[in-house]
């Protein structure tokens, strides 16, 4: 083994050779060697799928599916071809993660925060929680929501923690938007004015951290104002539609609920297991992320005589977020990977559509593609969209 | 962990009560005083004190009445269906079925035994006393009499893989997942911090693909597709097949880890062991990797955690671990919906491995960073 580097050639050959490295032929034999390990699978898999008489290709995914799938975000029958029912298994993975995403950060940062909070009692609760969260399987606890929502009583005899929201072994029914076709762009609409809304405020906070200490705490309200101005453009464009914003409540008619909107109960499930164990990983990330921010940081700051609200978020928590994002991004990743397991408690995610297209068809080798493909795609965005957050958090301190 | 050493340290026995309140006493009082404050200092803390008191209130009691008060403790079923409380009746019929599955009844001190030997070894390594090379000698002793007892062998007719169930299961795909994982582990890392190019691309390749894909998409591809890429007439076992998957899936985060580890190792150290004339194999065994590997062995412990948590998704695959096998047995028409039971037994199993090894893990990495000063 040599140590020196190779001495650099000019050009592009020298760049590659140079990139290349030591051992040149060394490498190329045994990356051959993976590579022919590769092609000796696929001429077995080929034979094999022969054997079957399976053709190989994704020709397959222009086929009808005929499964029934429990529920999706767009329109399906089971005479739609394989393609779309894996398009609803991937919508539905999505969704779960999005939705549970976005319930996980909110009750893990609080949960952080209780975490640190000067009551020992608190305190002791969460972190208790985290433990027991941490301590077991996600698997036995996906099991148990599943099971204890399964072993709610039926409609007749539904729990009405809330008015308007009822809970029975058909799911969660809650108040929602007259199916008239037209809820799904009510939702949308409301939808983007809270991120135009968002993405505003995110501007914002931007300016506003670039500012002087002594600025600091003026100018929050407008954060309150902008919101405001996009929700109200989105309702003015939801009532200049003409479309009619009815709420419709569930009721219970004969032996089942009528009106509203259910929740199925893999859902709830899966919803409820992922949010509560992605809570108790987040929590334990803001903690980490809060107490690596200098005790010097609190102690400048209520010299200045800012309250103890107001260091928090102005003062701790942008200095906390440089270590919290990159740990965030991972536990997104872990949340999105652990919707897989929608799998073992009935939820028709996109690992359990895609499965049972390969049990159907025989086309193993075109599913797995297309699921490990659908894994690391959506990966990749998140990772892509974190990295960014996270370049603009590191390079503010350069400022 | 600090208050808990403080108050946990045990009391001198005085002669005679003293007159002066002790240092220590006047310690305790302050540490009440300042309890109270943070307990009802002000309006807010004093209401989240309530408030939590209040949730305490609402939730352990019928907790307690629920898994202790009246639970029914031994009986059949129709006794359990008597009482608003557990059914731990339930649990004490299955025990066996829940610990080890199909596993032949007049057979069963061999996944026993198998279990003992495993939870032994793993115990031992624990001490730092037994960091040594002869400890890595006696694990493959153990695992290849765990392997034989489970096999049925030496004597008597050999029991095929499907029937082995259990928290055997569990932890044999966690200790031999580890175990293999660690040499391609070590492997991946050096090869991604080389510089030899076509090397490096692979081992990212691999580590980033293998990372982004969940472990139960991995188990399908184990299950489904690995039996059609062997030529036709070879076939391996599933459960083998699953714990290949796992070796691989884990070595791609172990690598990550050790590398890490290798990261945290000044340059000096590679230039020190350059001038010492050690060749680049030398150099990695005898300088680097040790101190590498010492520095992350809390993030490896917290990896076999993981691991022994994500066992339970061969569930996916059709295999029978303890979360299966508790589930399975709520099943049992005798015994029917005995579910929160089953599964709070196995979590119990779960909460007293996990909890004991994360805090092992953190007096691990307390003491290494005593160490290292």
């Amino acid at each position: 083994m040599r140590w020196a580097s190779p001495p650099g050639r000019p050009g592009l050959t020298g760049r590659v050779v140079s990139w290349w490295g030591e051992r040149p032929v060394t490498q190329a034999v045994l990356l051959t060697g993976v590579a022919l390990i590769l092609v000796f699978f696929a001429i077995n898999t080929a034979a094999n799928m022969e054997r079957f008489g399976i053709t190989p290709g994704f020709g397959f995914l222009l086929r009808p599916a005929n499964f029934e799938i429990g529920e999706s975000l767009i329109g399906y029958q089971p005479q739609d071809s394989y393609a779309r029912a894996m398009l609803v298994g991937l919508l539905n993975t999505v969704k779960v993660a999005l939705v549970g995403g976005l319930l996980a950060t909110v009750i893990g940062v609080a949960l952080g925060v209780a975490r640190l909070s000067g009551n020992p009692l608190l305190s002791a609760l969460v972190q208790g929680y985290v433990e027991v969260i941490r301590s077991t399987p996600l698997l036995l606890q996906l099991f148990f929501w599943s099971a204890t929502l399964q072993a709610l009583p039926g409609p007749r005899q539904a729990l009405n923690p809330v008015p308007g929201v009822y809970l029975c072994n058909r799911g969660i029914l809650l108040p929602a938007f007259a199916e008239d076709g037209a809820g799904g762009w009510v939702l949308l609409a409301l939808l983007a004015a809270v991120a135009v809304g968002g993405a505003g405020m995110w501007l914002r906070s931007n300016h506003i951290m670039g500012r002087t200490v002594g600025s600091i705490g003026r100018g929050r309200w407008p954060d309150a104002l902008i919101l405001l101005i996009a929700l109200g453009t989105g309702a003015g464009v939801i009532a200049g539609s003409g479309v009619s914003l009815t709420v419709g409540f569930p009721e219970l008619t004969g032996f089942n609920f009528v009106g509203g909107g259910v929740v199925s109960p893999e859902f709830s499930a899966l919803l409820i297991g992922l949010v509560v164990n992605a809570a108790a990983m987040i929590a334990e990330i803001v903690r980490s992320g809060i107490q690596a921010v200098p005790n010097g940081q609190w102690e400048a700051a209520r010299a200045l005589g800012l309250p103890r609200g107001r260091i928090m978020r102005l003062v701790v928590l942008p200095q906390a977020l440089r270590v919290i994002v990159p740990l965030m991004t991972s536990s997104y990743l872990n949340l999105i990977k652990n919707s897989s397991l929608a799998v073992a408690i009935g939820f028709p995610d996109l690992v359990s559509v895609v499965n049972t297209s390969a049990n159907q068809t025989g086309q193993v080798l075109e599913s797995m593609a297309i699921m490990m493909g659908a894994y690391l795609t959506v990966n990749l965005i998140v990772s892509a969209l974190m990295n960014a957050q996270n370049r603009r958090l590191t390079d503010r301190r350069r400022r | 962990m600090t208050d808990h050493a403080l108050t946990s340290a045990p009391h001198p026995v005085a002669p005679f009560p003293p007159t002066q309140p002790t240092p220590r006493q006047r310690l305790a009082l302050s540490h009440a005083r300042a309890l109270w404050g943070a307990l009802f200092g002000t309006p807010v803390n004093a209401a989240i004190t309530l408030a939590c008191v209040a949730v305490l209130a609402v939730s352990l009691p019928p907790l307690v009445r629920w898994a202790l008060v009246d639970a029914v403790w031994s009986g059949p079923a129709e006794r359990c269906a008597d009482g608003g409380g557990a059914c731990w009746a339930f649990i004490g019929e299955k025990l066996r079925y829940i610990l080890f599955g199909f596993y032949d009844q007049d057979r069963q001190w061999r996944p026993l035994a198998a279990t003992l030997i495993l939870l032994g070894l793993a115990g031992m390594s624990a001490a730092p006393l037994f960091w040594r090379r002869a400890t890595l000698g006696v694990w493959l002793v153990g695992l290849a009499v765990a392997l034989l007892l489970l096999c049925g062998l030496p004597d008597g007719p050999p029991v095929p893989t499907e029937r082995w169930s259990g928290l055997p299961i569990n932890l044999l795909l966690t200790t031999i997942g580890m175990i293999g994982a660690f040499p391609v582990a070590v492997l991946l890392a050096l090869a991604r911090r080389s510089r030899m190019g076509g090397l490096r691309s692979l081992a990212v390749l691999f580590i980033e693909v293998t990372r982004g894909v969940p472990l139960i998409a991995v188990l399908y591809v184990a299950t489904l597709l690995v039996p059609l890429m062997l030529p036709s007439g070879l076939t391996i076992d599933k459960l083998l097949r699953a714990q290949v998957a796992i070796i691989l899936f884990v070595s791609a985060y172990l690598a990550e880890i050790i590398r890490a580890g290798l990261q945290a190792i000044p340059d000096g150290q590679y230039e020190a062991a350059r001038a010492l004339g050690l060749t680049y194999w030398g150099t990695m065994r005898l300088v680097i990797l040790p101190q590498a590997l010492r520095t992350v062995i809390p993030s490896i412990v917290n990896l076999t955690i993981g691991l022994f948590q994500d066992t339970t998704l061969i569930v996916a695959i059709g295999l029978f671990d303890v979360l299966n096998t508790a589930r399975n047995a709520a099943k049992d028409p005798a015994w029917l919906g005995f579910y929160t039971e089953a599964f709070g037994f196995a979590a119990l199993i779960y909460l007293t491995v996990c909890v004991l090894a994360s805090r092992y893990s953190l007096w691990l990495e307390a003491r290494l960073r005593r160490v290292e000063r």
